[in-house]
């Protein structure tokens, strides 16, 4: 049997007295692809950051690697949705990178040789080796959101969690982003928050549509991502449906 | 200007600006990056409850400042993040708060506070050999902290989210960030007094970026250029008979706007 990575046990969320989240279950395995998809304030973000640990939930379970959310840092990597940052931070793109190995050294710590390796390597695999020296400011939209990647990705983490990483990136980019992904994915479980309904079917394994109450769809193969997305949200979703390159 | 050199308090007032410079450059760096100019205003301004506190306890102000400012930094930080006290709220009633409490100790001294306007607007041609050594340590401090934990402060600094996601414990280094800043208020009320000091944690970080690829970088830049806005200040009050810490200020002023108004003109000049 597969590890459980991931669990939730009727998981319930109140953020200012308004419930967020309510009454979620799910697991996810090594290995899963995992999307999140759902309408805004569906409580896609706040789910993740349950997971992270930065929320704490009012009712349920949650356990990631067996333990608190919280807990299992070094072997989570992070993407988060966007990046409100100055401009003219005077910081390159490897040492953004190199930020990503932050969760494996003890305070006192420099980054060594090794991090450095990990932070190029992680650069070569998203494709910004040749920015690696260039100003974080002075990156277009996808190869912000690459170099995001890059970071989670020097950590070595076996669990990827990605805030809706295509948001602000064109169709080319983003098809670019998910096809990174579907490389990953054979090494490492995924959790993707999106609004790309049409596209993640084609890539993941599993679809998580919220929508304060949830609803759990366990195979998109079987039963498409796309009945469930016109369940959930509240207006006519366009759907480009694919065939399931994993079946389960 | 050599035999300025013959001078004790001429030597001090140059080896307390170049101690000053390394303070200013490394920890006004931070300021300027993470944006937290204001904080950094308050508590310097809340500081001058402790130089009410020296002369109240008749001590050397400065070691009055000392807790006082560090006080006021975790109070700051601890309120603007835990409480439900919008940030520049409690920067604002801790700002105000702080100077009464320094004019009301002073007000309780018996007899006339000597030197208070150095205080407020600084007079390096004041600094003591004691104040030196001061200086001294609390600048090795400054910069040993900052070394030794270099990679947090930057992650901190770029972002704060992410390196709590990856268990740097941000609160608590945020706290010591804001302790850090408070000793070189210690440093610099000398160099610029109580009210002046904030331009000198930024002026010389926010020219030092336009030209600068790395922080540390921009940390050693910025020393530079604080040591010449304080040498050249310090000459300049000397041959025109000025107010030495308004003169400093002034003379980072203007290069200031001379380098953004110039960088405007180029980017001007490429857009036609």
């Amino acid at each position: 049997m597969k590890r459980e990575v991931i669990r939730c046990e009727r998981l319930g969320v109140e953020i200012g007295g308004v419930s967020v989240l309510k009454g979620l279950s799910f697991s996810v395995a090594e290995g899963d692809f995992l999307a999140i998809v759902g309408p805004n304030g569906g409580g896609k973000t706040t789910l993740l950051r349950v997971l992270l640990g930065l929320q704490k939930p009012s009712e349920g379970v949650v356990q990631v690697f067996g333990a608190a959310p919280g807990r299992a840092v070094g072997r989570i990597g992070y993407v988060p949705q966007r990046l409100f940052f100055d401009r003219e931070f005077p910081l390159s793109v490897r040492d953004v990178a190199l930020m990503g190995r932050i969760a494996l050294k003890t305070p006192f710590q420099h980054y060594g040789k090794a991090d450095m390796q990990a932070a190029d390597e992680a650069l070569r695999i998203v494709g910004l080796s040749a920015l690696s020296n260039r100003r974080i400011g002075a990156l277009s939209g996808g190869e912000l959101q690459r170099a995001l990647i890059a970071r989670a990705l020097a950590g070595k983490p076996q669990l990827l969690l990605l805030d809706e990483p295509t948001a602000s990136v064109d169709p080319e980019m983003k098809t670019t982003i998910y096809d990174l992904l579907d490389h990953l994915k054979s090494t490492m479980t995924i959790v993707l928050v999106t609004h790309d309904t049409g596209t993640v079917s084609r890539f993941v394994g599993r679809v998580l549509c919220l929508n304060c109450s949830m609803v759990l769809r366990e195979n998109p193969s079987a039963s498409p991502c796309g009945e469930a997305a016109q369940q959930v949200y509240p207006y006519p979703v366009d759907l480009l449906l694919h065939e399931s390159r994993n079946p389960r | 200007m050599p035999d300025l050199f013959a001078y004790e308090f001429i030597r001090n007032a140059v080896l307390a600006s170049l101690f000053a410079s390394v303070a200013c450059g490394i920890i006004g760096s931070y300021v300027v990056v993470k944006k937290i100019g204001f904080i950094s205003g308050g508590i310097a301004h809340t500081a001058f409850g402790g130089i009410g506190l020296g002369y109240y306890l008749g001590i050397n102000p400065l070691f009055g400042v000392i807790p006082f400012s560090l006080a006021a930094a975790i109070a700051i930080g601890l309120l603007s993040r835990k409480a439900k006290v919008a940030e520049d709220t409690a920067i604002g009633a801790f700002w105000a708060v702080g100077m009464a409490v320094g004019v009301i100790l002073i007000g309780l001294t018996p007899g006339y506070a000597p030197n208070l306007f150095s205080y407020l607007f600084g007079n390096i041609l004041t600094v003591s050999v004691a104040d030196l050594w001061m200086i001294a340590v609390l600048d090795i401090l400054i910069a040993a902290l900052t070394w030794l934990f270099s990679k947090e402060f930057l992650a901190l600094s770029f972002d704060e989210e992410y390196a709590e996601v990856s268990g740097v414990k941000t609160t608590r280094f945020y706290l010591l960030l804001l302790c850090l800043i408070a000793l070189t208020v210690v440093i610099l009320v000398r160099v610029a007094g109580i009210v002046l000091v904030i331009a000198l944690l930024t002026i010389p970080a926010a020219i030092a970026r336009v030209f600068s690829s790395t922080l540390r970088g921009m940390m050693g830049l910025a020393t530079v250029l604080s040591a010449l806005f304080c040498l050249g200040g310090l000459w300049l009050s000397w041959q025109l008979d000025l107010a030495s810490g308004a003169t400093i200020i002034m003379l980072a002023g203007i290069a200031f706007l001379l380098v953004h108004s110039g960088r405007s003109f180029i980017s001007f000049l490429k857009a036609r």
